[in-house]
């Protein structure tokens, strides 16, 4: 199982002639090729729809929305869904409460993911194979069998719909540890090595000579982290019970849910939460294939 | 370490007190990651088994040990057996729809036809959003009475369907989203499976005058193998483990047709409180997935002989 995050698993053409348009291997003709290409935009047509309309629902008068049959483009632009969205719902803090958990779920995350696996990777001692097997066993517990004596635990310890409640028993990844681990083994050990017999301590080596050699690794790792707790939705509902500690999703779903609100501002709400990582996937949409062919590793 | 313990040199204390040393390092450089594992992993999988044999309510927090009751109980209650067969229907209707569109345009975009990339985004972009805000935009297009696909359906002279307000429908409804979200997820998977694939193998099939449907059961479908089961067991386990989705689309509505077990245990454990009954729940849930997962790695590899 080695793991290379580094050649971006879905490079496109490989070592093979790019230019070449073959289908198993056998050359495709014209008429075939359009045909593809018809085949290709009506399911993109499909999938993409419900993003446009979305995005233009959020952009339309509510005469416009409740219009049937239903317009595809607004009659009159307008951006007043974009600022209702603040006052109709307590959206400042929605997105507030996602930016926090997301954000420090993922860098902590990412560091304790990073140390544990250095030391499973890199150090020598007593009982690593059981220590790496025991976080790999963790990995196959479904979360819905923790989730009620967590709920327990964290209404105990006083941490219902607190930060430290939505992110604590989030800061580390069993996955995560895997990944980084397969990666850490792959490097040279040279520098480190020498690092050693030059006296600097542990943590020097992984800080100064492990994580910047790894930077691949972590920034998939990152967009992983980062894509599974912004969309996140049955953690969040069950830690938090008020809406002024809620995040994006599941603040949105329950206010749909709760009261009879309008579908522009939901759009526009839908929107803004949907656009942080659409916008990081056209930046870095090679980190997030590499994530999800990895993802292939996990079985 | 190996050199220290081959070099006849070495002193023997300065080498073990290296060892310690490291052996140190490890566990301070793990203990962060394996203290939260510890307390909010491992020790809820033992509390979940010690709830499941304990009457136990938020209400009344004396747990009085009543041994297997809650699983004869679980076992004799219509709603969980209506919850485990929807979960297993939206199974059966949400996995091979995924993977076979996703394995055929795999196959498509491998063709490296012009805009591959571009139809590979847009294909990915429900896997980017939450699935709770996608339900979101479903059910407004599924409005009854402004939605689009209503008045589409009636412009293609198609059936008007109240998608997910009608018993006989919301599965249908819940199911067709779901391939609409996650079949870009498994294709970007198959699609890297097929990359990895050499031309080679297809130009030594076609010297030897292999067919199209030749060339796919004897090379992509082999050399395919390990993606096809990593995302065939993946979108097992997800499916039976559906929540967002439904949660917002029909919170298990309407008459309890889209209830699945993880709806059913989110009723029981967070909105009527039973925490005994919930764990029951969600162990049995565990020990389903356990046994499906198996079997299917089982009966693949077995088919491997051939």
């Amino acid at each position: 199982m080695s793991v290379q995050v580094t050649s971006g698993a879905v490079s496109p053409a490989g070592k093979q002639n790019p230019k070449r348009k073959r289908f198993m291997g056998s050359r495709i003709s014209p008429p075939v090729q359009l045909l593809l290409y018809l085949l290709l935009v009506s399911v993109a047509v499909v999938v993409g729809m419900p993003f446009l309309i979305m995005l233009l629902t959020s952009f339309k008068f509510p005469t416009d929305i409740i219009s049937y049959p239903p317009r595809f483009l607004p009659t009159q632009w307008t951006v007043t869904n974009y600022q209702l969205v603040w006052t109709q719902l307590p959206f400042a803090m929605l997105v507030r409460n996602s930016l926090v958990y997301s954000f420090s779920i993922t860098l902590i995350s990412l560091f304790f993911d990073s140390m544990c696996a250095y030391a499973l990777a890199r150090l020598n001692f007593r009982g690593r194979n059981v220590v790496f097997l025991a976080i790999l066993a963790t990995m196959m517990v479904p979360v819905q069998v923790t989730l009620v004596p967590l709920f327990f635990n964290l209404f105990e310890l006083g941490w219902i719909n607190t930060f430290q409640g939505l992110i604590v028993p989030r800061l580390t990844s069993a996955f995560g540890i895997f990944l980084l681990r397969q990666f850490f083994i792959s490097l040279p050990r040279d520098f480190e090595d020498a690092a050693r017999i030059d006296g600097a301590s542990e943590f020097r080596i992984y800080w100064q000579i492990v994580l910047p050699l790894s930077g691949p690794a972590i920034a998939t790792l990152f967009v992983f982290h980062f894509m599974y707790n912004w969309n996140d939705f049955l953690w969040p509902l069950i830690v938090t019970t008020t809406a002024n500690m809620r995040t994006l999703p599941t603040g949105l779903a329950l206010f749909m849910g709760e009261h009879n609100i309008e579908y522009g501002t939901l759009m526009a709400g839908a929107t803004i939460a949907a656009l942080p990582l659409i916008i990081a996937f056209l930046f870095a949409q090679r980190y997030f294939v590499a994530g999800i062919a990895l993802t292939g590793i996990k079985e | 370490m190996q050199s220290t313990q081959t070099s006849v040199s070495a002193q023997p204390p300065r080498s073990q007190f290296r060892f310690t040393s490291q052996a140190r390092a490890a566990w301070l450089f793990m203990l962060p990651s394996l203290t939260i594992l510890a307390f909010f992993i491992v020790l809820p999988i033992f509390q979940a088994a010690w709830m499941a044999l304990h009457d136990w309510t938020l209400a009344d927090l004396n747990p009085t040990f009543i041994g297997l009751k809650n699983f004869a109980d679980l076992f004799k209650d219509d709603r969980f057996w209506n919850a485990l067969q929807n979960t297993l229907v939206y199974t059966i209707g949400v996995v091979p729809g995924q993977i076979i569109l996703a394995l055929v345009f795999a196959l498509i975009l491998n063709a490296r036809l012009k805009g591959r990339t571009v139809f590979r985004g847009i294909y990915f972009l429900p896997v980017l959003v939450s699935f709770a805000v996608e339900a979101i935009v479903w059910r407004f297009l599924l409005d009854p009475d402004i939605g689009y696909i209503g008045y589409y359906s009636s412009v293609l002279g198609l059936p008007r369907i109240e998608w997910l307000r009608s018993p006989d429908w919301a599965m249908t409804a819940v199911i067709l989203i779901s391939i609409w979200r996650w079949f870009g997820f498994n294709l970007v998977i198959l699609l890297a499976g097929l990359q990895g694939i050499s031309e080679s193998y297809y130009e030594a099939a076609e010297v030897d005058g292999a067919n199209e449907v030749q060339k796919f059961r004897f090379i992509t479908l082999p050399l395919l193998r390990p993606s096809l089961l990593f995302a065939l067991i993946n979108a097992v386990i997800s499916a039976l483990q559906a929540f967002d989705q439904i949660y917002v689309l029909t919170r298990g509505g309407p008459m309890f047709s889209t209830e699945t077990v993880v709806v059913y245990v989110y009723r029981e454990g967070f909105i009527n409180f039973d925490m005994g009954y919930a764990s029951t729940a969600a162990l049995v849930l565990f020990g389903i997935i356990f046994v499906i997962t198996l079997g299917q790695l089982r009966i693949l590899r077995y088919q491997e002989s051939f």
